[in-house]
Order: C-alpha cells, then sequence, then structure tokens
C-alpha cells in the first residue's frame, strides 16, 4: 500500500519535476521564458494528439451509433496490410488537408480572409492558460481565471465575423450573422449557469474552485458541485450552453452540412478550413475542460481509496466523459430550428439559470443546518430546480404544436 | 519596463489613428478592436488584472459586435465617397484643434513635476477586494449602474425595432 | 521621464485622435467610436494614477474605471440603435444630413 502511495505521489508530481528539471538547463535569465514555452509545448503537443483522436473516435462511434463501421482502414504506410483499427486516420487527414489546394476568392479581403483562421486558432488555444489540469498543475495562475476564459471565448465571434466577411461572398456573410446570433444568444445561460459556482464558492480563481470540491461524505460521496441540486442543474444548463457555443449538433444550424454548404466557411479551403475545424475542437474541449472544473470536481478522485491514481489522469478520463457524452449528443438527437434554437436560449435558459442563482444563494445561506434541517433544504433547493423547470417547459412549446407541411399538388 | 509601456503606447495610437483615416468601415472597425485590446494589454501593464478582461470581454467581445452589425445593417453603395473640399477643410480645422488640445496637454504633463514613487511594485487588488467594494461602499452606485444598462438596453431596443408596420405595408 | 507621465502622455494623445476622428468624419459610426476612445483615454488616465497614486490599496481608480466601461457599453449600445434608426428615415448616416427633426 505505501509503495503505490508513494507512486501515487510520484506520479503526480512527475510533470513539475520534469519541468523543472528541463529549466535548470536554461541560463537564469530566460529560464522565465522557458518555463512558459515548455508549458505552451507541453499543451499544444497534449491536445493536439487529443484533438486527433477526437476525431477518430468521433468518426467511429458515429458510425457505430449510424449502424456503420466508421474508418477502418489506415494504417502504417510502411507496412503493407497493417489496418491498426484506423487510428492513423487523423494523421492521413492531415496529409490531405496540408495537401490540398489553398483557394482563395479573387474578390475576397485577403488579409482578414487569412487572419479568420489563426485568430480562431489561436483564441480557442489561449482558453486553456486557466484550465487546472492537475493537482498544482495550472498554466497560468489567474485571480479573475473564469473572467479570463470567457474573455478569450467571446473573442472568437470575431474571427467568425471575419471569416464571413472577409470571403465577399452574401451566403457567407448571412451565415456569419447566423453563427454569431446563435453564440452571442447561448453567450449569456453559459455564464449565467457558470455564476452560481462563483457564488457558492467565492472565487473566479479556477484552481479554488477545483480546490473547493475535495472530500467526501461518508468516505463516498465526493463534495462535487454536480452532486447538489443546483450544480445538477446548472450542469445541465452549462452543457447545453457549451453545445450551441462550440456549434456543434443539435446546435450545429451555422454549418448544417446537409442543408447548407458549409456556411460562413464556404470560402475556406485546405488547411485553413482544417484549422477552422481544429478550432472548434479545441473550443470544445476547453468548454468540457471548464465544465469538469466547475461541476465535476475537476482533477479529485471520486473515491477516497482511489487518490493513488494521479489527479491530472482524472482530469482527462473526466474530460474523455464529457467529450463522449457530446459525441453521442450529436449522434442522437436532431438539429433545431433557428426559431426554437433563440427561443430555447430567450425564454428557457435564461430564465431557468437566473433562478438557478437564487438557488445557490439559498444554498449558500442554508449552509450552517444540520440534522433534519438538511432534508428541508434539500427538498427546497430540489423544487427550486424541478418547479420552474415544469412550468417553463410547458410553456416552451404552448400553443405553437409542430408545424404543419403542405406540399404543392400539380 | 517603460519599453513595454512604449510598445502597447504605439500600437494603441497607431491603430487608433490608421482606424480614423481608413476608408473602409469594416476595416477601421476592426482596427478599433485591435486599439481596445491594445488598451487591455496596457491596463494588464498597470496591474489592473480585473479591468483588462472586462474590458476585453465588453469591447472586444460585445462592443465590437454592436458596431460591426451596425455597419452592416446601414451600408452604403460600395463606392467610397469622394474628397470633397469641404471634408478636406473641416479635417484641416479638426487636425488644428486637435494639435491644440494636444499641445496643451503635452505642454501641461512635461511642465508638472510629479514626486511620485515610481520605484513601488505593483499595487495588487483581488477580485475578492474588488467585490467586497463594490457590494460595500459603492453599492449604490452599481445598482444604478445595473439599471441604467437594463433601461439603455431596453431604449436601444425599442428605438432599432421596426416600429411602424403600415409603412412596409406601403411598400410592398 | 516617468511611467505615469507616459501613461499620461499616452492617454492625452488617444483622447486628441479621438477628438480629431470625432470632429473630421462625417460617418456617425466613426464619430461615436472617437468618443468611445476619448472615453477610453479618460479610463487609462484613471487607471494610471491608481497604479502610481498615493493610495492604490483603496482601489477607487479601477472602480470608477469598471463602472465607465460599463457605462460606456451602454452609451455604445443607444448611440449605434440611433444610428440604425437614422439609416432607415434616410438611408444615409452621414451627420450634416442628419438636420431634420421631422422624419
Amino acid at each position: 500500500m505505501s509503495v503505490t502511495a508513494e507512486a501515487g505521489t510520484f506520479l503526480e508530481r512527475a510533470p513539475l519535476v520534469l519541468r523543472d528539471a528541463v529549466v535548470q538547463w536554461f541560463p537564469a535569465p530566460l529560464q522565465w521564458l522557458a518555463h512558459h514555452l515548455i508549458t505552451i509545448v507541453a499543451i499544444l503537443a497534449v491536445f493536439g494528439v487529443f484533438f486527433a483522436f477526437t476525431t477518430v473516435a468521433e468518426r467511429k462511434l458515429l458510425g457505430r451509433l449510424q449502424n456503420r463501421l466508421g474508418p477502418n482502414r489506415a494504417g502504417l504506410p510502411w507496412i503493407k496490410g497493417s489496418k491498426l483499427f484506423g487510428l492513423t486516420q487523423p494523421f492521413a487527414d492531415a496529409v490531405k488537408a496540408l495537401t490540398k489546394e489553398d483557394i482563395v476568392p479573387a474578390a475576397a479581403d485577403k488579409l482578414l480572409h487569412f487572419l479568420a483562421p489563426v485568430l480562431v486558432v489561436a483564441f480557442s488555444l489561449m482558453t486553456f492558460a486557466v484550465l487546472p489540469f492537475g493537482r498544482n498543475l495550472i498554466p497560468v495562475e489567474l485571480d479573475a481565471a473564469l473572467l479570463y476564459f470567457f474573455a478569450a471565448g467571446s473573442a472568437t465571434e470575431l474571427a467568425i465575423f471575419m471569416a464571413g466577411w472577409a470571403s465577399r461572398n452574401k451566403y457567407s456573410l448571412l451565415a456569419a450573422m447566423r453563427a454569431l446570433a446563435q453564440v452571442i444568444s447561448y453567450e449569456l445561460p453559459l455564464m449565467l449557469s457558470v455564476v452560481p459556482v462563483v457564488l457558492v464558492v467565492g472565487s473566479l480563481s479556477t484552481s479554488e474552485i477545483a480546490l473547493a470540491q475535495g472530500g467526501w461524505t461518508f468516505g463516498f460521496l465526493p463534495h462535487w458541485h454536480v452532486f447538489t441540486p443546483w450544480g445538477f442543474f446548472g450542469f445541465l444548463l452549462f452543457l447545453v450552453a457549451a453545445l450551441a457555443e462550440s456549434n456543434r449538433a443539435p446546435f450545429d444550424l451555422p454549418e448544417a452540412e446537409s442543408e447548407l454548404i458549409a456556411g460562413h466557411l464556404t470560402e475556406y479551403s485546405g488547411f485553413k478550413y482544417a484549422l477552422f475545424f481544429m478550432a472548434e475542437y479545441f473550443g470544445l474541449t476547453a468548454l468540457s475542460g471548464l465544465g469538469v472544473t466547475l461541476f465535476l470536481g475537476g482533477w479529485q478522485a471520486p473515491f477516497a481509496f482511489l487518490e493513488f491514481i494521479p489527479s491530472y489522469a482524472w482530469f482527462m478520463l473526466k474530460l474523455i466523459g464529457m467529450i463522449g457524452f457530446f459525441i453521442w449528443a450529436r449522434g442522437t438527437l436532431l438539429r433545431l430550428r433557428i426559431d426554437q434554437l433563440t427561443r430555447l436560449a430567450w425564454q428557457f435558459m435564461v430564465p431557468l439559470a437566473l433562478i438557478n442563482l437564487g438557488n445557490a444563494a439559498f444554498w449558500a445561506l442554508t449552509s450552517g443546518w444540520s440534522g433534519p434541517l438538511q432534508f428541508v433544504r434539500w427538498g427546497v433547493s430540489i423544487a427550486l430546480v424541478v418547479g420552474p423547470f415544469i412550468l417553463l417547459g410547458r410553456g416552451l412549446n404552448g400553443g405553437r404544436g409542430p408545424r404543419t407541411y403542405r406540399y404543392a399538388t400539380s | 519596463m517603460n519599453l513595454a509601456l512604449i510598445l502597447i503606447s504605439v500600437l494603441i495610437l497607431g491603430s487608433a489613428a490608421v482606424a480614423l483615416a481608413l476608408r473602409n468601415l469594416i476595416h477601421s472597425a476592426l482596427l478599433f478592436v485591435g486599439c481596445w485590446a491594445g488598451i487591455a494589454a496596457f491596463y494588464l501593464w498597470a496591474g489592473a488584472e480585473f479591468v483588462a478582461f472586462a474590458q476585453v470581454l465588453i469591447y472586444v467581445g460585445a462592443v465590437s459586435m454592436v458596431v460591426l452589425f451596425a455597419v452592416l445593417l446601414t451600408r452604403q453603395s460600395d463606392a467610397a465617397e469622394p474628397m470633397n473640399p469641404d471634408s478636406f477643410s473641416r479635417f484641416m480645422r479638426a487636425l488644428v484643434a486637435g494639435g491644440g488640445v494636444a499641445g496643451i496637454l503635452v505642454g501641461a504633463i512635461l511642465g508638472t513635476p510629479m514626486d511620485v514613487s515610481t520605484a513601488g511594485p505593483a499595487p495588487t487588488l483581488t477580485v475578492k477586494e474588488i467585490g467586497g467594494q463594490l457590494m460595500g461602499p459603492h453599492a449604490a452606485a452599481l445598482l444604478i449602474v445595473g439599471l441604467l444598462l437594463t433601461v439603455a438596453l431596453l431604449g436601444a431596443v425599442v428605438i432599432a425595432a421596426v416600429d411602424r408596420p403600415e409603412k412596409s405595408e406601403d411598400a410592398s | 521621464m516617468s511611467p505615469l507621465q507616459l501613461c499620461l502622455l499616452l492617454s492625452s494623445l488617444l483622447f486628441c485622435v479621438g477628438l480629431v476622428g470625432a470632429l473630421a468624419r462625417s460617418n456617425t459610426i466613426l464619430v461615436l467610436l472617437g468618443v468611445e476612445l476619448m472615453l477610453n483615454a479618460a479610463n487609462i488616465n484613471f487607471i494610471a494614477f491608481w497604479r502610481y497614486g498615493p493610495n492604490p490599496a483603496a482601489g477607487t481608480g479601477v472602480l470608477f474605471v469598471l463602472f465607465a466601461i460599463a457605462v460606456a457599453a451602454a452609451e455604445a449600445a443607444v448611440g449605434l440603435a440611433l444610428v440604425i434608426a437614422v439609416y432607415r428615415h434616410q438611408k444615409n448616416i452621414r451627420l450634416q444630413e442628419a438636420n431634420r427633426l421631422k422624419g
């Protein structure tokens, strides 16, 4: 037992020890630079590979959900007949994207057309800087980390606009407007679903929020926010808003591949298109990481006896779980109409998120209650979640039933 | 230390000046975004982290979107308006006025002895302290700002909404 | 030159750029953006004096800037809504032509 604990603590510290060892090789004035460069390279490497395997996992899982096989042919090119279950597919895709012709429309605004994919990847990568990947394993320790996350995330809207406008294509511009309308509408519920966590923990720092969820009741029930009524509901709101923010099914209207050409990406090809694709996955991963940090206990182990597994492994496991859920949702749910989409945001999610904020305030005020009062606390909190949900959910489709279609008869 | 400040200043002033001189409105709006981001960088340099992120969130994320939508909704013909003598003389007068103000301000700043301790470390103000200040001594101001924002946004929606449906019937 | 003086120079020059822009351009949106720049210049002053002032712990400068940013956002929203309303009435957003009270 002591051996595993020792190994656990060593594995726990391993990334930091490795980084410090490498930093030691640099001369003293450059050490701070090396320190940050190593962090950046580590994030790029880990999440680059993670992105590659997310795409292949998504394609394979979607294939299974649609009763087909998915990619299973790509193996190693220098070994004849190797298939490796298609696991090298993303690398083949990367080669394909890199070698394709990069077409820029003649009328396009060349500079902005080039800048848009670069900016969108840069901003979506910047959000990774404040995610606590493990115990003491956070790239930048900021006091206002959550504000930073949303500031960097909201800057991607600018890149969407630039992509749509610089293409000089009216369909691109219209699609960019639609994408912006969607992203801006869902930014509000996303932030409002995060505010209760800030209220209860009393900090905007992501590492402190992750730390605050440590500990277990009776040794097996973790103190994650998702296991409280307001936290569970906030997590659901966060999931829906995150899906919409990252333009994924069932909210993938901006680039609905079966209905539009590619929305604001119509005029992009080759590697620039791949960059947008990459930014979408980075954004999704960052939002999932934020969800894990805020609601699913961050890097905390679910049970006390599992603590010997290093914290970053728990974080990655939870992250993979979230991504898997998103892929599952994509394979299962139908795409919404634009009016349903905005109505869901403004008439349903925003009021519910505000009520949930009040719920969290009630939870924080009654934190001293004990004994039978605990049951009252849970009861009131659950009622505050279920009641408005049923009431507002009934009004959501009120009088608007399913659409009736009339077809032309010759 | 001062080098960073000078670089940030050049970024801010350069993008602002070019933005106001450009003919293409979208380009100038995007350059304004660069200018606001530069101002956020200045706040970071000065140690006001929270204000810097608020600046990025509000200006780069929200105000820029409103500006860009307004530019697109009020687009005129693509042909740039010609530089007529009237606008040229106005430009010269504006330049004289701005230059005069700049001269007075720069003279005043350079002529005033400032005995402040510049050697001290950057002061830190945690988010918790800012929150305490906002909820304590400045609670009334916070409430008024919330009310102001609500009223202003409602007013903006009312002003910008199409208010005369009968006119559209005439048109069609 | 002390950093405080540099900050003040930056803010006064930015103010003048905004002033020239607001006076010289006839496009309403650009005039609004010029005014917005002048507001930002004032904010820079507040932060500079907070940073180098005698009592940074009070944080008054930071709080003032936060309120100023909120008010500036409201100003931009209302101003641009007015621009859109004016455009709808006269298909033009040149300032000197918006001189009729009757729409």
